[in-house]
Parts: C-alpha cells; structure tokens; sequence
C-alpha cells in the first residue's frame, strides 16, 4: 500500500515540488502550510508514515510542530524530516533535541528528496 | 520544475509585498518581535524557494538580508532607519530580479551587489564589510573580498578548513597567501576578529578540488607548519559527527533518534570534542558516496499548487472561462424568457415558475462568480505607504497616511487599472495638497500633514476617496489660471466647476512646478483613466482645510450598464456612464452652421450633432435629426449629440472583446451578445466624443 | 523533471500534418486545408457588421460566447457570385489561437493524403497567391489545391490581426 507522507511547508512552491516529486514516486502527500495546520492534520490522519517539515513558518514553527508529535503516542517512533536552508550546529543540535529523524537541506533536487526518504522508509 | 515556477512567482510577489508592508509598519522605537520574525520569514521564505528553482541572483541577495534580519530578530543588533530604507530598496531589487526570471524587464546585477555590500556592513554591526584575517592582516587583499561565500555547490569541489596562528604573520604575507588560496578555489575567511583570544587564530574555508598536498604546498611556506590544520568539510556544515549519512548530500540522520536509518556505514567520530580540537583530520569518507535512487517522478502526474487550505489559488483564465459561460447562461436563460413570455400562463403556470426560479438561480450564480473575481482594494493601498514615505521625505514634509475601508472589493482588472490614477492622486495631494510642516504650525495646524485613503461601497459602486487636510484648492488661482490658459469660464462659475479645471489638460498651479507631480502632465490623464474604467471623478475643497477627491467606479469590467440604440437594422450599446440624456429636438433647436456641421441647442448649450450613421456607414431609418433622438455624451468636459434612429432599452451586458479574434475596430470598445443570440457592438464613447470635437476643431 | 509533453505532443503533431485535409469548393477550383486547424463547420447565421471593413468581411457572428468574425473567401478572391442561403457554409478555424470563419461555396469531404499524391505548389496559376500554397494533391482525377490557411489567416492581407507598424 502507498505510504502517506505529511509535507509541511509555508511555501506553496516548495511544497507543490514535494508534493509532486512524492506523489510521482508513488506515495500519498498530504500537505500543511505550517506547524499548527500539519499538527492537526497529523492528528487526524491514521495513516501518515513520515513528516516532511520545514523549520521555519508562521503560527507553530518546526521544532515545536516535532515536539508536539513526539509527545502523541502516534508518532512517538514515526520518522520526521527536517527541512532546513541551513545546515548550522545549532539547527541541528535544536532538531535533535525535539526528536527529529534527520534533516535535509533546501534547496534539494528532488531525487535526493526520494532518494532520503526511501531510506527511512525502505 | 518549470511547471512550478509561476507558483513561485506568485509567491515571492506576496512574499515581497508582506515584508514591505511589515517593513513600513514596523515601530522603530520598539520594534515588535513578532513584525522582525515575519520579516525575516518572508525573506527566508524567498530564499527557499529562489534555491530550489536555481533564481540564484535572488538567493545571494536574500541570504545576506535574512542574516542581517535574523540578527535583528534574535535582538543582537537594534533596528535602525537605514536599515529600513536598504531592506526596503533590496525588496525593490528583488522584485526586479524577480520580474527578470518571468521575462518581464531586467535585474541590475551592480545594485544587487552593492544592497549585499550594505546589508553585509550592516550585520557587521558598523564593522567594515570585510573583516582581515588577523589583525596584523588588516586591510584584507582584495583577491579575497571577491570570493563569494562558500555554499552548499553542487560540485566536485571538497572543502577544506583550514587553521593556523595569525601570530607572526605580516600584512603582505597574509596578503600573498589569500591571494594563493583564492586563486585555487572559492575562499572564505572565518577569523573572529571580534573575539581576542580566536584573533590570533587565522580561519579560512577554502572550495577546491586541488587536494589536501596542494594547500599544504602553498602554505607551508608562509606559516608555522608544526600549528597547520587542514580537514576536510562537508558543505555548509561545520563537520557534524553525529550525522550518519553522507554530508555532500545535504542531508543526515541523528543516530539514535526514531526511525532514523541504522546501518549507514559511518566513519565519522562521535564525540563532539574530537571534531572541535584542531589538528584532526578528516578523511573523505569513501561510504558516502550516495546511492542514486532509479525512482523517477512520474512526469504525467499533474499537482494542485496549495490543497487542503483554506483558499485555493486558481489560474485567472479559469475564472474568465467561468464568468464567460455564465455569461452565456445569462444569455440563454433571457431567451427562454422571452420566448417563455408568449406562451400562455395559465397552461403552462410550472413553466413559467420553473422560469422564475432559473433566472433567480441565474443572477445569483452570475453575482457569485463574478465576486471571484473580486480584490480587496487594499492590494491597491499597500502601496501607498511606500509612495508616502518616499515622497515625503523628498518634500521634507511630514505626513501620515490613513487608510479607511481596505477590505473593500473590487473587480480584478479594475484594481490594476485603478492603481496608477490612484498613485497620482496620492501623489498630487501630498505635493500640492500638504504644506510643508512650518507653514502648517503658522496656520495652526500639526506640523504632520495627513492624508486618508478610503474606500466603500455605493450601490453598484466602489468610492474610493484621497482626503488631505492641506492647503486646499484656491478658487482665484485657478481661474486666474484657467483665464491665463484661454478656458472659458464664466465669472459665476460654481465651485465644484472651478475644481474640476484642474483635470483640464496642461493645468497646474503649484507655485513651483516640482519634479513630483507637477508638470501639469497628469490630472487630466488621471480623468481620462477613471472615465475609461466607466468612473467618474468628484473634488470638494476648502481653502485652508483640505481637498477631497472622489473617484466613483463600477464594481466590475466584465458587465457594464449599457443604452441600447438603434440605427437602421443594426443595434448599438452606448455605456450608461457616458450619458447625461437623450431627447428627441424640436426642429427648430437643430441648426446647421456652414462649415461646422449641424448643433443642437440643449439647455443654452450648443453641441455638435454627430450622426452615428455617417460614422459607420449605414442607412438610418431617419435621416432628420427632430425626427430620430439626440443621446447627449460627456467626456472630459465636452458634450457632444449623438444622432440615432431610436432608443431600444436598457441593459446590463457582459462585455466581450472582439480583439481576442479580430481586431480593434475605430469607434467600438467591444462586444455583446444580447437576448437573441446576435452580437451588438458597443461603441467607444470616449473615442467618438474626442474624434467629433476634433473634427469640429479642424472645420472652424 | 519539467515535463516536456507540449513539446512531445507537438512533434507528434508534426509528424501527422498535412495528412487529412478537409476539402472545399471555391468557384471551379478545389482547396484543402489541414483538418487540425478545422474547429467546426456550420451554417451561415446573421452577422453583425462591422464599420468600415473590407468588403470581405462579413461581420461577426456569437459562437457559444466568443465573438468569431466571419470572411467570405468568395468575396476576397472576386468569384462571381456570393449567396448566402440555407446551403452556404461557414468553416470555423482554429489558427493561431484564433476563431475566425470562413464562408466557402461548398465543402466537400475529408481526405487522406499520401506523400505520393502531393507536389510542391506551382509558381504560378491559382486564384490565391502561391505564398499561401503548401502544394497540390491528387486523388484520382481531382486536383487539391493545398492552402496554407493559417499563413492566409494571419496575413496583412486579410486585415484580420492588427499589423505591427514599423
């Protein structure tokens, strides 16, 4: 069965080129425009296997959008991504520290998109 | 990607717009935290997307935007007004840059550089742009300060840091070693200056793909060797340990946390002690290289651009499409009621209900579709700010803008049309209208002008008004002027007449003509704008007080009020806007005047009788001017009688263009299809009104 | 990863022109345009004219919403006799994203058209100029005359585009 992936991001282009890269790769994207928006639809959704997020949006930021997942059972193990346009020690440390899978830097070409989540996800 | 790209556009245009408006709304004295992280946003967020679609003239300059808005934002540099005006002038290049990728003009590559020079001096915190490597090194080589930064490249160039002691070290030796390194690849010096105890430690990243003995060679000779670091970095990280997968991927995994990939074969160190002492090096990790993934997006697969939020974005050709075929459900259904009307109501009583119940269904649906179209007019005023601030500072005035009912919709193509006249008026108040600021105080009033924007619906209409509390317009001045100028004006002339001279061509009455709105080019062309939208302009001033100036508009482009008229078998739409009256003249009001044509007097006024017939070429049914009606048009001040054969009635109709298939036809402004089916053209008011006084001007 | 289905689908296109022609009658001779640029054929309905345009342009006509100007190629190459009744025929065109029809005296059939049975346009001869003719085909007896309509269409000739000024 295609696996579901939840891409957030505030921007429509990066998203509409996630979506469309996942999407062509055979998986279902379900898409949030921030922290707040992916939080509700992560919670709502049974079938999301990994998040995709930025770090950096409106309303409810990254960081706090991994924390607030790994605080529900649901998503305790589930792999999260983060998406960052820098790569700094700090982001890192940060990202680590909320509970991220990993992180990917932006600009990506969208088959080392694929290519990072299909080794998270086998 | 390319598919992409308008999303792009589209976004880093709203992007752009937000960070001017938050940039000029912004408080200097207590700037919020909450306006500095949305600002930062928009630039981060315009960065993101210019990478991920290569617009890299657009990455370089917001990077340097989004370092120094960060450091505003995180409160280790205060908010300054040169700040603002540099944010403000890059926002400006990058809105170039970006029409520049839409092919729509061109980016000037020099001011890009010289906003990243200003923004880089500024983050710098009044520190030099560029900071030397140590202080004996200072001023830095300038080899150097032509090296880009070091980004994440896609390229086979690895990465080196490179650290030595600057002790010891002369300023031409350190020069000559720059101007080595750079030459072998893009360098990057990384020496805190700032910090006393690092500045005695010289940092440098260096991009090559001359490898690990080459920088050695060219440094073994200018530096203590025993102290020489060199490693290996990944790109745009600073040599993370605990990332488990390749670096050069721009990617990685924290060991350890959930689902994160375990058997990545690493052979990094894991104690972040071991990678911060110097002296450590890294090899390049030969498991890195990453495994392509033969997986491919499959290139059919068609993607909306935003779902699942609360508003879509929809191309502007789907919603003409939409409006035009309610357009011809408009059509259709006043056919079947008029062909319904003839049958009888009784027999057919569900008929005729079911008729009232579609054309109900019908108007609602047009008025539904057409509010798609509908803007805010705040798309209009969020420009004004800019135009204000900019203006008054050049003035050395003070004014604030206020700006009432921005919530107000209206059509699309309208708000675009409406923003230049708009711009003018702003501009003519803030020019002619405000006093400067000690003449405001000698008259009692605060030294800070103020000019409102404000904009509501009236009926079918949007009134957007720009109110000043200036000087006002003085009613001597312009009939002196007008007097001056040859206008005929009667000594008795209303006041509300006397404004409306301003709009005349070639009128202006600033003391000084300024470079800023006043050549007298302008306002009569700002009239002629709104008239063509099918607007209408209304002044009320009073010395000393202020000047208002009215601009009425229909809500929309697409339907317009129309007078049918008939001249031989061939029917016309005059636009209802344009039309004081119409009338049948007695024959004795008729007159012809040799040389000039026929007049007719209407109301003391003589006006010149323009037959529609002669125009275009038709047999009239009338051919005497009593006999058929007068349609009495006004555009920018002038009347003329247009001659018909007779009214038909009035209508609401949807405008179509007959240029999408044909040309653009003299005298007609487009097309409509009426009850029937058949197209009735509609005439160019404007356009006939200026050729008949010209052709009445030729003739005296 | 753009997609490059306009440009594939347009070679394909390429490929198959100038294959199936649709054929019609103007005075004695025989003409056939490409049936790509053919949108629909339709009788002729009442025009709303146009001031002041050449005589060859009858006006135009309401088509589903979009106002479509109609020629009479009759009139433009001066046969002698332009009727309109129920038989006459208007073939409405698709040419450079533009609707524009064309009253014709009769239309014929579609016809399929071998690269044996075309030839390189004459220099000479035809009632239009040879500028606006790809070639002539045969089928049998019958001799085509193949139209470049949409070189026609768009020509100052025809006064149906504005003309740049230089």
């Amino acid at each position: 069965m295609a696996k579901t992936i939840l891409a957030v991001d505030d921007s429509a282009s990066i998203r509409a080129m996630v979506s469309f890269t996942l999407k062509g790769a055979g998986y279902v994207v379900v898409e949030a425009v921030d922290g707040q928006d992916a939080l509700d639809k992560a919670k709502s959704n049974n079938d999301v296997h990994l998040i995709l997020t930025d770090l950096n949006m409106p309303r409810m930021d990254g960081l706090t959008l991994i924390k607030s997942l790994r605080s529900l059972p649901r998503y305790r193990t589930a792999p999260i991504l983060m998406l960052t346009t820098e790569s700094s020690d700090v982001m890192k440390a940060q990202g680590r520290a909320a509970g991220a899978t990993g992180w990917m830097v932006k600009p990506f070409d969208p088959k080392r998109l694929l290519e990072v989540i299909k080794k998270v996800l086998g | 990607m390319t598919q992409f790209y308008q999303v792009f556009f589209e976004e880093a245009a709203e992007l752009l717009a937000e960070m001017e408006t938050r940039l000029l709304g912004l408080d200097l004295n207590a700037p919020s935290i909450e306006d500095l992280n949305a600002i930062f946003r928009t630039a981060h967020s315009i960065k993101g997307g210019a990478g991920t679609f290569g617009f890299s003239d657009m990455t370089d300059l917001t990077h340097v935007l989004e370092s120094l808005l960060d450091r505003l934002r995180k409160g280790e540099l205060a908010v300054r007004s040169e700040m603002i005006d540099i944010f403000l002038s890059a926002g400006d290049i990058l809105k170039d840059q970006l029409a520049g990728h839409r092919g729509d003009g061109k980016a000037d590559p020099a001011a890009a550089a010289a906003a990243c020079v200003e923004l880089k001096r500024l983050a710098a915190g009044d520190a030099p742009a560029i900071t030397p490597a140590a202080p004996a090194a200072a001023p830095a080589p300038a080899p150097m300060a032509a090296q880009p930064a070091v980004e994440p490249a896609v390229s086979t160039d690895k990465i080196y840091r490179i650290e030595f002691p600057g002790e010891g070290i002369s300023v031409q030796v350190m020069g000559n070693l720059l101007t080595n390194l750079g030459q072998m690849g893009a360098l990057q010096n990384l020496s805190q200056p700032a910090e006393k105890d690092a500045a005695q430690q010289c940092v440098l990243k260096l991009a090559t793909d001359a490898s690990e003995e080459d920088i050695w060679e060219v440094l073994a000779f200018m530096v203590d060797v025993s102290n020489l670091n060199i490693a290996v970095e990944a790109p745009a990280s600073e040599a993370q340990p605990e990332n488990a997968a390749s670096e050069d991927a721009g990617y990685g995994f924290f060991q350890g946390a959930p689902s994160a990939p375990a058997a990545t074969p690493v052979a990094a160190p894991t104690d972040e002690a071991a990678a911060k002492s110097p002296g450590r090096r890294l090899s390049d990790d030969p498991n890195v290289e990453v495994t392509r993934s033969g997986r491919r997006p499959d290139d059919k697969l068609v993607v909306s651009a935003a779902s699942e939020t609360s508003s879509i974005r929809v191309s502007i050709e789907k919603v003409d499409q939409l409006i035009n075929l309610v357009g011809e459900l408009v059509i259709t259904q006043a056919m079947l009621a008029q062909t319904a009307s003839q049958v009888d109501p009784v027999i057919y009583e569900k008929l005729l209900d079911g008729m009232s119940t579609l054309e109900r269904n019908t108007r609602d649906m047009q008025e539904s579709v057409m509010s798609i179209r509908m803007m805010p007019i705040s798309f209009v005023f969020s420009r004004y700010p800019r135009v204000v601030r900019d203006l008054a500072a050049k003035l050395n005035k003070q004014v604030e803008l206020k700006t009432v009912g921005e919530s107000t919709e209206l059509d699309r193509g309208l708000i675009e049309k409406i923003a230049d006249p708009l711009t003018h008026l702003v501009r003519n108040s803030l020019d002619h209208g405000i006093e400067l600021p000690e003449k405001r105080v000698a008259a009692g009033k605060p030294a800070k002008g103020t000019i409102t924007l404000q904009a509501s619906h009236q009926g079918g209409n949007i009134v957007i008004e720009v109110i000043d509390d200036g000087g006002g317009l003085n009613r001597d001045k312009i009939l002196a002027k007008a007097k001056e100028r040859g206008l005929p004006v009667k000594e008795d002339i209303s006041d509300s007449d006397v404004w409306l001279l301003i709009f005349e061509a070639g009128f202006s009455t600033a003391d000084v003509v300024t470079d800023v709105s006043g050549r007298g080019v302008g306002m009569d062309v700002v009239k002629r704008n709104i008239q063509g939208m099918g607007g209408q302009v209304e002044i009320d001033s009073a010395l000393g007080v202020g000047t208002r100036i009215s601009v009425r508009l229909p809500l929309t482009l697409a339907i317009l009020d129309g007078l049918s008229v008939s001249v031989g078998n061939e029917m016309f739409i005059l636009p209802l806007g344009y039309i004081i009256e119409s009338l049948q003249p007695a024959e004795e009001d008729v007159k012809t005047v040799s040389g000039r044509g026929r007049v007719v007097q209407v109301r003391g006024e003589y006006l010149p009788v323009v037959a529609l017939h002669e125009i275009f070429n038709l047999r009239p049914k009338v051919t005497e001017v009593h006999q058929g009606i007068v349609v009495i048009l006004e555009s920018e001040g002038r009347k003329t009688a247009l001659f018909v054969d007779a009214l038909v009635g009035q209508h609401q109709v949807v405008i179509k263009s007959l240029e999408s298939n044909y040309r653009r036809v003299q005298g007609i402004s487009g097309a409509t299809i009426m009850g029937d089916g058949r197209v009735a053209l509609i005439i160019d008011a404007a356009g006939m009104i200026a050729a008949a006084q010209n052709k009445s001007a030729q003739t005296v | 990863m753009a997609t490059t289905g306009a440009a594939e689908s347009a070679d394909i296109a390429v490929g198959h022109m100038a294959n199936e022609f649709l054929t019609f009658r103007l005075g004695k001779e025989e003409y056939g345009i490409e049936i790509l640029k053919v949108q629909e054929i339709r009788g002729y309905d009442a025009v709303t004219h146009i001031a002041n345009a050449p005589e060859f342009i009858k006006g135009v006509v309401n088509l589903r919403g979009i106002i479509v100007p109609i020629v009479d190629m009759r009139i433009k190459f001066q046969l002698e006799k332009a009727d309109y009744d129920q038989f006459t025929v208007v073939i409405i065109l698709n040419v450079t994203g533009r609707v524009v029809g064309i009253v014709v005296d009769a239309v014929s059939d579609v016809i399929n058209l071998g690269a044996e049975q075309m030839r390189p346009a004459p220099e000479f001869g035809a009632t239009i100029n040879a500028e606006y003719i790809m070639g002539l085909g045969t089928v049998g007896e019958r001799m085509l005359i193949l139209m470049d309509i949409e070189k026609l269409m768009s020509s100052s000739d025809m006064g149906l585009i504005e003309q740049i000024a230089h």
